[in-house]
């Protein structure tokens, strides 16, 4: 009886014996194999493995890669410290490389090639991280209800012309940590307050998960802007168009009178322990040429951060905008503060 | 004078007696220390008081948060109790159409994780979902708004129900009709029937399903960020993504931690009193037959629950999964599968076999120390994940620094570290969580074997291991069947723990779903959740064919 009971998992621990152990699994062998690169990221596989093939269809260079949120990312690297398999970290927002580099698990690269293709404010001032993509923030808003002359900057959604007609993600979202971290920087954290505020009581709703929910709450009617990263606007359109509908809203860039509008990024940079130095130099020189630029702008409708680079026709057909070029550094600087700043304010 | 041959022998006798117990108190020792290493280091965060982020934390929002996580507490544990209970009994006592299928199929929405009905509801019932575009096409006014905490409840409840029916579940099977029959037999109508006979018999396994579903709904991430509900574990996530304080993080997952144990303590005060124990093989010979429109009414109840918590989220998540079939599914889904199955069934084994070795050694040698190092064991599965997770990673970390690198260059080896980013970890981080999972089932089947019947076996020259052998498993058998199922099918739906400590390669279904929802792409996850639930459902199915 008991071994009868006991056949399924027994042939299961057999099987996975026989077939589990034999796979690749990369954490038995700790010598520096040349060709070898690991890589945490932070950025979904499915926007950036394609790179990564590319990358080792061209150089025969084998990349193995862990995907997680980035907060835990830089966890296990502190903890694994000088042992850790890992050669280059990638993540999004500017935030979350400054505070990575912060903790001394990012080093210093020297590089001729990413001076030349990332701009000063989109790279750290130490050299420890660099911009491969960027996204900006924008207002997304209805046509049909918001009439033009209305939109003007992220501040003046707080005016009470718009009373119960915003609808806003959550503030537990490094995006809009990021972007009132610049905000605080550019207008002051009192001013600020106020806005943020002002924000909190304009919303029509409560605030969303995610930028697509808050999308689909203007187009449903329930408020009439919101303010999105570019590429969901993006995906929501590639979205509707598939289905063969037109999206019913409109990108809007605030800011262009002042300061312009608050770009974020995905970034990446080289271990202070990496095993594989310098293939992990070349392989983010070679993410920060045009070829994988224009990868990487197409797989997720972001824009390139080398100026040789363009973005896709779609990503172009939302038109030009000056953009902020406060130094990204601020958004990790801030990022505390800015967190404290919602809360005060009741933004949830 | 020197001691008499007998003397001697008798006292050597006595030595390997002392000896053998100890052996025994080693193995919950053990355990309740493997789990207390990531917990100390949660707990070690106090040592820097983060007196800014507290200050924060008070001025801004603990109230709400608290109040935020009673009200979900008190909501899931009514709505668990109430579901599990009633169903189990009228599965399993009562008699109503189509009652056998009813008695599995009611176990199916466990293998949906809660996070994973979560954006299903949301889906559906979302500004732009198809209900409510439905409604507008009517009323063009029509917008509601379901993001609010009696849903988040709801999801819970019909997620975290199972726990208490199977635990209630193989109470009653065990129990046996006979106890029904003779209460009847003594007068008692159908009700005080259940709740005099039947209930105060159940109590342990009640409770224990209930204190996993409580934790569970504690732990819960996935959920709540959804719908953007705060609780005690959002505001744990906000400190440590949002402030990058770990500290102030693993100071509020302690604090979580002390409610558990104040739970814990409770729900062993509630086993005490439990009267149930069994020396017979029950028999289930006589069922409740229902009467009139009493058949039909247990049969909706019980069917309409299967059809909301499972039929209905399964069949959006078809539809999503076919819309997006071509888009999302690849070879590598085969791998994905294995790994997930392969990860659930061995830790599967291991936990429950510990847990049942653990909980031998204390009833046949146990004191204090050992129930308390059991308690200790139990309490992994209270934290978040990722928090756990961040607690393994530290310990890790530290050993493979300090002493198994070291060890592995001097054997020869390289620098790769040995237990983070290895199956091993991977393995021992999910034996950590889930010890309690397999807990719960097992002590209170364990519980229900009356004390003579060990007795007459060692009094008739029976060795602990054949005990062990046949007696024991034999009679703990629907238990360590619902130990297995629930370990296997948690461990598979398991998210940050897997994220965070899984070897390079290892992808598993929750990973899959993770890349999906956390870019807001809900139904490209239809399809990785969709594989997850089938593969649930075969354990479920198993064990409900050989716990018969």
């Amino acid at each position: 009886m008991f071994f009868k009971k006991c056949s399924l998992p027994v042939l299961l621990a057999v099987v996975f014996v026989l077939s589990g152990c034999s796979d690749d699994s990369g954490s038995g062998t700790g010598e520096a194999a040349t060709g070898q690169l690991v890589v945490y990221t932070s950025r979904k596989e499915h926007l950036i493995k394609p790179l990564f093939d590319r990358y080792q269809a061209e150089t025969g260079v084998n990349i193995q890669f862990v995907t997680d949120a980035a907060a835990p990312l830089l966890s296990r690297l502190q903890a694994e410290g000088e042992n850790t398999p890992a050669d280059i970290l990638v993540t999004v927002d500017g935030g979350n490389l400054w505070h990575a580099a912060e903790e001394g698990v990012l080093s210093p690269v020297e590089s001729e090639v990413l001076v030349r293709n990332v701009p000063a404010h989109l790279r750290d001032a130490g050299n420890r991280w660099f911009a491969i993509s960027k996204r900006a923030r924008v207002i997304v808003y209805s046509p049909e209800r918001v009439k033009p002359g209305e939109l003007s900057s992220y501040e003046a959604l707080a005016d009470e012309r718009w009373q119960g007609r915003l609808c806003l993600r959550t503030s537990k979202k490094v995006y809009n940590q990021s972007l009132v971290a610049t905000m605080i920087e550019a207008d002051g954290a009192e001013n600020t307050q106020k806005v943020v505020q002002g924000w909190v009581d304009n919303l029509a709703t409560a605030p969303f998960a995610n930028d697509i929910q808050a999308m689909q709450a203007v187009m449903a009617g329930q408020c009439d802007a919101t303010v999105v990263n570019t590429y969901y606007f993006g995906r929501l359109e590639e979205a509707m168009a598939a289905k063969g509908e037109q999206l019913p809203l409109k990108i809007f860039f605030p800011n262009q009178d002042g300061r312009g509008i608050h770009v974020n990024i995905s970034g990446a940079g080289v271990t202070t322990y990496a095993k594989h130095r310098t293939e992990a130099i070349k392989f983010i020189e070679w993410l920060s040429e045009v070829e994988a630029q224009q990868m990487l702008t197409d797989i997720n409708q972001e824009f390139p951060v080398n100026p040789l680079s363009k973005s896709s026709a779609e990503v172009q057909a939302w038109g030009t905008f000056k953009e902020d070029d406060v130094p990204i550094e601020v958004t990790g600087e801030r990022q505390a503060e800015a967190v404290m700043l919602m809360d005060k304010a009741g933004y949830r | 004078m020197p001691p008499s041959a007998a003397v001697l022998e008798r006292q050597r006798a006595c030595r390997r007696n002392g000896l053998r117990r100890w052996c025994w108190r080693l193995i919950p020792l053990l355990a309740g220390f493997l789990v207390l290493l990531p917990v100390a280091v949660i707990i070690s965060s106090w040592s820097d008081s983060q007196f800014v982020v507290w200050r924060h934390l008070y001025d801004t929002q603990l109230l709400e948060l608290l109040a935020n996580t009673l009200i979900l507490l008190v909501g899931v544990g009514v709505g668990v109790t109430v579901l599990g209970v009633s169903l189990a009994w009228l599965a399993t006592i009562c008699d109503f159409p189509g009652r056998r299928y009813c008695e599995w199929a009611l176990m199916l929405p466990l293998a949906i994780p809660t996070y994973v009905l979560a954006f299903v509801v949301l889906g559906q019932w979302d500004y732009m979902g198809p209900l409510q575009l439905l409604l507008r096409h009517w009323w063009p006014d029509f917008r509601v708004d379901v993001r609010n905490p009696l849903t988040v409840i709801a999801i819970m409840t019909g997620v975290l129900y199972p726990y208490v029916y199977m635990l209630a579940r193989s109470a009653f099977v065990t129990q046996g009709s006979d106890v029904v029959e003779a209460s009847r037999v003594l007068g008692l109508n159908v009700w005080q029937t259940f709740f005099r006979v039947s209930l105060p018999m159940a109590r342990p396994a009640i409770v224990a399903g209930l204190s996993l579903s409580l934790m569970e709904t504690l732990a819960d991430f996935g959920a709540v960020s959804v719908f953007n509900f705060n609780t005690f574990t959002t505001a744990i996530y906000k400190s440590w993504f949002g402030l990058f304080n770990l500290q102030a993080a693993a100071q509020l997952a302690s604090l979580l931690l002390l409610f558990v144990v104040m739970a814990l303590l409770a729900e062993r005060g509630a086993r005490n009193n439990g009267r149930d124990e069994q020396g017979r093989r029950p028999q289930h010979h006589f069922r409740i037959k229902l009467q009139g429109a009493r058949r039909y009414l247990a049969a909706a109840y019980c069917w309409s629950v299967v059809l909301f918590c499972f039929a209905l989220p399964v069949l959006q998540l078809l539809l999503w999964a076919v819309q997006q079939y071509a888009l999302e599914f690849d070879r590598r889904y085969w791998q994905l599968l294995q790994h997930t199955v392969l990860l659930g069934a061995c830790s599967a084994v291991i936990v429950v076999t510990i847990t049942l070795l653990m909980l031998f050694a204390q009833r046949g040698y146990g004191n204090r120390l050992t129930q308390g190092a059991i308690t200790v064991a139990g309490m992994g599965y209270a934290l978040p994940g990722s928090v756990l997770a961040v607690g393994v990673v530290l310990c890790f970390g530290y050993l493979d620094r300090q002493w198994l690198v070291p060890l592995q260059q001097w054997l020869g080896g390289g620098t790769a570290p040995v237990l983070m980013g290895g199956l091993v970890g991977l393995l021992l981080a999910y034996l950590v969580r889930f010890l309690a999972v397999a807990l719960g089932p097992v002590q209170s089947s364990i519980e229900r074997v009356r004390p003579s019947i060990p007795e007459a076996a060692r009094s008739l020259g029976c060795s602990q291991w054949r005990l062990l052998f046949r007696i024991y498993l034999p009679m703990l058998r629907p238990g360590i069947l619902t130990a297995l199922l629930l370990v296997l099918v948690d461990v598979m739906k398991e998210m940050p723990a897997t994220l965070l400590l899984r070897p390079f390669g290892w992808d598993t279904l929750a990973v899959r779903i993770f890349e999906m929802t956390a870019e807001g792409e809900w139904q490209r996850a239809a399809i990785p959740a969709l594989t997850l639930v089938l593969v649930g459902l075969l354990p479920v199915v198993v064990v409900i064919r050989r716990a018969r």
